[in-house]
């Protein structure tokens, strides 16, 4: 625990990661302002006046209270996303590295590349084409990208670690390949999928923004960042802050998550670790 | 004066020496060899020499090569020297050479970078020449092979083509052999002593193992912990011997247990015709694989008791018939018998069997889940059994005991352990269960020579104190020779000869075994009874 | 090498085949009636029947496929329900416009990150290595149309260099080249901080490699070691990165014509979607996943061309 907090960049990542989930379990109790209103009276307020720290959007609501609440949803779909790339992924990549060159993994494999071939706008295109627009399309096209991406990892260090003594100790002990799995392949590709998951964490966040940036995420009332940041651009001229705050929130996030990935890749990684000293 | 000569080198890494007042001279036409086992130093001192030390390193000292002082010299002479006046060889054939360049390529391009003038199709002739002095020869090497359709020993003779083919002045050879087979590493030596006489550069060679130099070098140095602790002319090293080190280090390179005769007639182990093919990777999505036979038609007996050596080089199939005597795959032909029962029935391997047999790999590294603890590593053979044992602890301390280990062990985690501690481990996780049969696989390749001695001594003890049966796998054949009663030699999945362990290697009868024995290295005859 | 290609080859045809297969049946999931759902609640039952006649909807699922498939070998993706016209004619249009700004988006990218990426990792933990590291951990972070709209803001709006959106048309190469430009710079700015770090490492793990070591004895100089060993090795996965940026460009392109208002694939498909118009979406996506498979069968061929292992077996 002390090798994790005196490497800076997982410090600093830690940091922001936590400003930002901490700001989005307040909002369930607690917002500045109400974000569901319509306040003309105080509308495009620039940030730092009085009441209102961030400034107002042309409705007049409160741009800190909005991305509070933001918050909840791209935490929550990018959160939700990667569980699926996990949940889904980190079997199928298990399975494949287990029966090496069989059909099964051939299939999988295969799978997995034609699922590389419809990158997660495409995925919820065609979704909101037939179901219409929601928060529920976003999470499942990202998190639909996800699954190849744990599975290609998952096989490729399993592999690995299949051709290790230790792994050929335990079937001489009579284990089978789904218990050799789960006792000795998983625990050691863990520390990989942590880095990994906190990356495609950050990557959902990006994608969540751009998908309700055009219309195929999350729909009103239900305040995002991507469509915050859609509907400041026609007034970008003259109330630049409701475009800038959003954005930095984004950009934050996606940084903290990823300094908390390299971070943790430095610290799993005795090789990178010892060259640093 | 000498051609190289080394005076009071002194190197450390982070305050920590390595390397402490070495000195050696290589003369013209001279083969030094360097001695040490795994951090002594001797590759650092070849690194000195070429100034190709990782950053940050800085020698001190004296090195002095055809009258320069190369600690003095600029980096950009030195890559004027490198290659043109002293080349090197290094350990890993199979990744020393770049993959997307043909071989051609990078032999014409030591000629290309330090003879900027010579013409692309010059130095491709003077490449070939080079190529066909370290006997590849253009029917079947032509130039524009890639180094992966290439095997180890073909690819460690263009790296030495490449080191040769300005014919350099000092030759630096670290562990050029080490990966390489007995057979190949004879033809290897051979070939660079060939060289050394022929051009008459020096040559400094480094390794681990004393036979391999022991009658090839002119003078030998023995270094350990970063000092050489002994030298002298190779004829006569050897009997003058004074420091402890060094005659630890013969001693042990010429160690042979102490072992009891054994005792029993009964058959423990019986292989009847076996035959096992490996299906080839998949070329097609849906077709049926092509397969290969690694084992063909290999028949023999372990009695109780007994130690049997297997020996043959990469490739032979002496992994893969391994794997299937532990019951891991299902052969295609013949039958595997324990104790008169399959250890294969039905499709499924047969549990009963198989906990009267246990293994030991080579690698100490690799042989255990790095986030497991030792009671744990070691009882996973408990889980051939029906039920848990009930006096586990019990069991725990009695493995570690005996095989020279304290119980207070068990909670400690692999990586606490060293090299030989660790293969310690993986003879107390083989003997939990109580098996009758443990094999060996390269259970000592891994290790130094002092170490591999206290292991040959242990399994030595443990076979009669709990009347162990060995199946000892290795491609060395000294190891085979001290340790074993019998010993079988495979070639190309065959078992090509099988005899007392003393007359096979005394009066072998294939002419494979022949080659395989005269190609081992071997230290002076007269130290045998030393 | 002719094997690798037509082992690559099949394998294109048959990802081809299924990805058509999976983008279909999606679009006949549709809840209900695919003709009452594209016309809305109050359609007349007349116009639903002509729809349903037009969309073919009277034949088993698997003709409709063949038929589908076929028109598509031929270039005809049929015609769109709201624009009435040969949907072939209003995709191609619009892929004057996506495409370029593609193309120009990978350029500048790997125009950047290669040098980058190469002098992080011969001066590594140099000042210029931080420098390049910190920029590309903020390039990594920025989303593409935030960036787009802080151009917007700076170029456009305050300096007025450029126009805030728009397209002229390709009468005018350079008057399109520019209009393409800040789109392209928007696109091209967090793959190339992508495609930097991952120059950056497999250029460092190549450089330790034993080869590298053993052409650093032959004489070479560092620089030479790089040029000729390490950075064609480090191709490889570089090479893989490029492939998979090129499906993220492609979506990226269709988001950021959002912001400068451009009139390619983006703006028609999510009209479409916004009209109903089913076949529309489906041919769109279809291309777009074409492409994706293209650039990676595309990849695979380079791979044999960079790593002569790959070209005799497998």
């Amino acid at each position: 625990m002390r090798a994790l907090l005196t490497n800076r960049n997982f410090a600093i990542g830690l940091l922001l990661t936590c400003v930002f989930v901490a700001g989005a379990l307040i909002s369930f109790l607690w917002t500045p302002h109400d974000t569901s209103g319509v306040d003309i009276a105080n509308k495009l307020k620039k940030p730092l006046s009085e009441g209102y720290l961030l400034g107002t959007d042309h409705f007049g609501r409160d741009i800190l209270s909005m991305i509070m609440v933001g918050a909840r949803t791209s935490i929550a779909v990018a959160f939700v996303a990667v569980g699926i790339g996990i949940v889904i992924g980190v079997p199928l990549g298990l399975a494949a590295a287990a029966s090496k060159g069989s059909l099964m993994d051939e299939i999988i494999m295969r799978s997995n590349d034609l699922v590389f071939a419809f990158p997660s706008l495409v995925i919820a295109i065609l979704i909101t084409a037939i179901f219409g627009p929601s928060a529920v399309n976003a999470i499942i096209a990202i998190g639909i990208f996800n699954i190849p991406v744990f599975a290609r990892l998952t096989r490729g260090a399993a592999l690995s670690l299949w051709q290790r003594d230790y792994v050929l100790s335990a079937q001489v002990a009579g284990k089978g390949p789904a218990r050799i799995s789960f006792e000795h392949i998983l625990p050691n590709v863990t520390n990989l999928l942590i880095v990994q998951g906190t990356i495609q964490f950050s990557l959902g966040i990006l994608a969540e923004a751009g998908l309700s940036y055009v219309g195929l995420g999350a729909q009103p009332p239900i305040p995002s960042w991507g469509r915050m940041l859609a509907e400041s651009q026609t007034m970008i001229s003259f109330a630049p802050h409701m475009a800038l705050l959003p954005g930095l929130a984004i950009v934050f996030t996606v940084l903290g998550l990823n300094l908390m990935g390299d971070g943790l890749r430095d610290i799993f990684d005795p090789r990178i670790r010892r060259e640093k000293r | 004066m000498s051609l190289l000569s080394i005076s009071n080198l002194n190197l450390s890494i982070r305050k920590k020496p390595i390397l402490r007042d070495v000195s050696l001279t290589v003369d013209a036409g001279q083969i030094v060899g360097i001695i040490g086992e795994s951090g002594s130093g001797k590759s650092m001192t070849a690194y000195c020499v070429t100034q190709l030390l990782p950053e940050g390193l800085e020698p001190s000292g004296n090195i002095r090569f055809n009258g320069k002082d190369i600690l003095q010299t600029s980096e950009a002479d030195m890559c004027a020297i490198r290659g043109a006046e002293v080349s090197m060889v290094f350990q890993e054939p199979m990744t020393a050479l770049n993959p997307v360049h043909t071989i051609g390529q990078q032999v014409a391009e030591t000629i290309l970078i330090h003879e900027p003038e010579t013409s692309k199709s010059e130095a491709l002739e003077r490449a070939r020449d080079a190529l066909n002095r370290v006997e590849l020869p253009e029917s079947r090497f032509p130039l524009s092979r890639y180094p992966h359709e290439m095997s180890g020993g073909q690819r460690q003779r263009v790296v030495i083509a490449m080191a040769i083919a300005l014919r350099p002045k000092l030759l630096i050879a670290d562990e050029p052999t080490t990966a390489l087979d007995v057979t190949t590493q004879a033809e290897i030596l051979t070939l660079l002593t060939r060289l050394v006489r022929e051009d008459g550069m020096g040559l400094m060679i480094i390794t681990h193992d004393l036979a391999v130099v022991a009658d090839m070098a002119d003078h030998i140095h023995i270094m350990q912990k970063g000092q050489i602790v002994e030298h002298g002319p190779a004829d006569r090293l050897f009997q003058t011997m004074q420091h402890p080190y060094s005659k630890a280090l013969l001693a042990a390179s010429s160690h042979v247990p102490d072992r009891e005769q054994p005792q029993g007639e009964t058959p423990l182990l019986e292989v009847r015709n076996v035959l096992r093919d490996y299906p080839l990777p998949r070329t097609k999505l849906f077709a049926k694989p092509e397969s290969f036979r690694a084992v063909n038609d290999v028949s023999f007996t372990i009695r109780k008791g007994e130690s049997l050596g297997l020996v043959g080089e990469s490739g032979c199939g002496k992994s893969t018939l391994t794997r299937a005597i532990l019951g891991l795959e299902e052969i295609q032909g013949g039958e595997i018998l324990l104790s008169g029962e399959p250890v294969f029935t039905g499709k499924k391997p047969n549990r009963a069997v198989r906990r009267k047999m246990q293994v030991v790999f080579q690698d100490p590294y690799g042989s255990f889940n790095p986030r497991h603890r030792v009671d744990r590593l070691i009882t996973e053979p408990f889980h051939l059994l029906d039920s848990a044992p009930s006096d586990r602890a019990d069991r725990i301390a009695e493995a570690l005991r005996s095989v020279g280990l304290t119980p207070d062990d068990a909670f400690k985690y692999p990586h606490e352990f060293s090299g030989g501690q660790r293969q310690r481990i993986a003879i107390a996780r083989a003997l939990i269960i109580k098996p009758e049969l443990i094999i060996l696989d390269e259970a000592v390749s891994a290790l130094d020579v002092s170490i591999r001695a206290q292991i040959l001594d242990l399994l030595a003890e443990l076979s009669e104190t709990h009347g162990l049966t060995y199946l000892f796998i290795s491609h060395d054949l000294s190891v085979v020779r001290s340790i074993t009663d019998r010993v079988l030699v495979m070639q190309h999945g065959k078992i090509v000869e099988q005899g007392e362990t003393q007359s096979v290697f005394d009066n072998p009868t294939d002419i494979y075994t022949q080659t395989l024995i005269a190609a081992a290295p071997r230290l002076p005859e007269d130290l045998r009874n030393f | 090498m002719l094997r690798y290609t037509l082992s690559r080859l099949q394998s294109l045809i048959l990802s081809l085949i299924v990805a058509s297969i999976v983008i279909f049946a999606t679009v006949e999931i549709v809840p209900g009636d695919p003709a009452s759902f594209m016309l809305g609640m109050n359609a007349q039952p007349d116009t639903i029947a002509a729809l349903r006649e037009q969309l073919g909807l009277d034949v088993p699922l698997w003709q409709r496929y063949l038929h589908w498939a076929t028109g598509l070998l031929g270039g005809d993706f049929g015609t769109s329900y709201t624009y009435r016209t040969p949907i072939a004619e209003m995709i191609a249009e619009r892929l004057w416009i996506s495409l370029p700004l593609a193309i120009y988006a990978l350029t500048l990218s790997t125009l950047i990150a290669f040098p980058a990426g190469i002098l992080a990792a011969t001066r590594r933990g140099s000042a210029a290595d931080v420098s390049v590291m910190g920029f590309t951990q903020l390039g990594v972070a920025i989303p593409n149309f935030w960036f787009a709209m802080l151009m917007v803001l700076v170029f456009a709006i305050y300096l007025r260099w450029f126009s805030a959106g728009g397209f002229p048309g390709w009468e005018n190469p350079l008057l399109a080249m520019k209009a393409l430009t800040l789109p392209a710079v928007a696109l091209a700015l967090p793959q190339a901080s992508i495609l930097a770090r991952v120059m950056r490492s497999a250029l460092l793990d190549t450089l330790s490699e034993d080869y590298v070591r053993t052409a650093r004895a032959k004489g070479l100089t560092r620089r030479q070691t790089l040029w000729r060993h390490a950075l064609r090795n480090a191709l490889i996965p570089v090479l893989t990165i490029i492939g998979l940026q090129f499906s993220f460009l492609m979506a990226g392109a269709i988001i950021i014509e959002n912001v400068f208002f451009l009139p390619g694939l983006g703006r028609l498909v999510f009209q479409a979607i916004s009209q109903r118009d089913l076949i529309v979406v489906e041919s769109v996506v279809m291309l777009l996943v074409f492409a994706v498979i293209i650039v990676n069968f595309a990849v695979d061929i380079a791979y044999a061309i960079v790593d002569p292992r790959l070209r005799g077996n497998r």
